[in-house]
């Protein structure tokens, strides 16, 4: 995740960062990394031409979309930890039900 | 691939290794693998060490469970390219192509056992509606579930929700069912590195 976010890229840090999070993104970028986060089996070809209007280069989509899988993946495995912890927490001894 | 870079844009060394592969494989390197290859510092490298470790490291899940783990997000994704791809390397890895069909048919009547079913339930959850709570989990650990496995399960979850995305979305061309084959054999012998 680091690396997508912090390293060096051809997408500026705060447009991925904004990828990541599938949040605050102008359009027409939001449609596609919208969708690459939310609903990818409909990502389709009008997407990326509208993406491409943008004035984004090959090489920034490519991080752009990338930082929205790791984001939504990132979100759902932190969701699923959190209810780990939650449901072996309360087996525990030490933990106040 | 919808970018003609993940299409064109190897060096000369890259473009060397995957006329090898195809010359030695008889198939064209798949678009799963074309995309690792492509500024890999930037995430394909980090993908393969973080995948390889989810679905080949240490784990009380075989390599046949977590490979139907893989095609049971998969579907739920509905991403039929990698839906081929772990389904073909579930059945070879437990060499038992109709319980994997049966489990992307209908999970609740399929034949398993009742570990693996919460826990794909689980995962079909979490990738569905986006998250899961205590309770959910508690259904996996009270089916005999060790806190450990969830979270080996959670690991591919994570592997194969960035998979399916970067294959829908970059387009990843489908593949026939001898590709398939071919990538199960590969996947199973070299895992994701």
């Amino acid at each position: 995740m680091d690396r997508v976010l912090d390293g060096e890229g051809e997408a500026p840090a705060e447009q991925r960062a904004r990828a990541f999070a599938n949040d605050g993104l102008p359009p027409p970028l939001d449609l596609l990394i919208g969708k690459v986060a939310d609903r990818p089996a409909q990502v389709g070809d009008a997407d990326w031409a509208a993406a491409k209007t943008s004035g984004c280069t090959e090489d920034q989509l490519f991080e752009l979309v990338i930082c929205a899988a790791v984001g939504k993946s990132a979100r759902l495995y932190e969701a699923g930890l959190a209810a780990l912890a939650e449901a072996t927490a309360e087996g525990r001894p030490d933990h106040a039900s | 691939m919808r970018l003609d870079v993940l299409d064109r844009g190897y060096g000369a060394g890259t473009k060397l290794l995957f006329a090898v592969i195809r010359l030695f494989s008889g198939h064209a390197v798949p678009d799963a693998a074309k995309l690792t290859f492509y500024r890999s510092d930037f995430y394909g490298a980090r993908a393969k060490e973080f995948t390889h470790l989810a679905m080949r490291g240490p784990s009380a899940w075989s390599v046949g469970d977590r490979e139907l783990m893989a095609a049971h997000v998969s579907a739920v994704n509905e991403c039929a390219f990698c839906v081929g791809a772990h389904t073909a390397t579930a059945a070879q890895a437990y060499q038992d192509r109709p319980r994997v069909a049966a489990v992307l048919a209908d999970l609740e009547s399929a034949p398993i056992a009742e570990p693996l079913r919460a826990t794909l339930r689980m995962l079909g959850k979490l990738t569905r509606d986006g998250t899961i709570d205590a309770e959910d989990v508690r259904e996996v650990l009270a089916a005999g579930v060790s806190p450990q496995q969830v979270e080996d399960a959670l690991a591919v979850c994570a592997a194969f929700n960035t998979t399916n995305r970067l294959a829908d979305a970059f387009g990843f061309e489908l593949l026939g069912p001898e590709g398939y084959e071919a990538g199960a054999g590969y996947l199973l012998k070299r895992g994701y590195r």
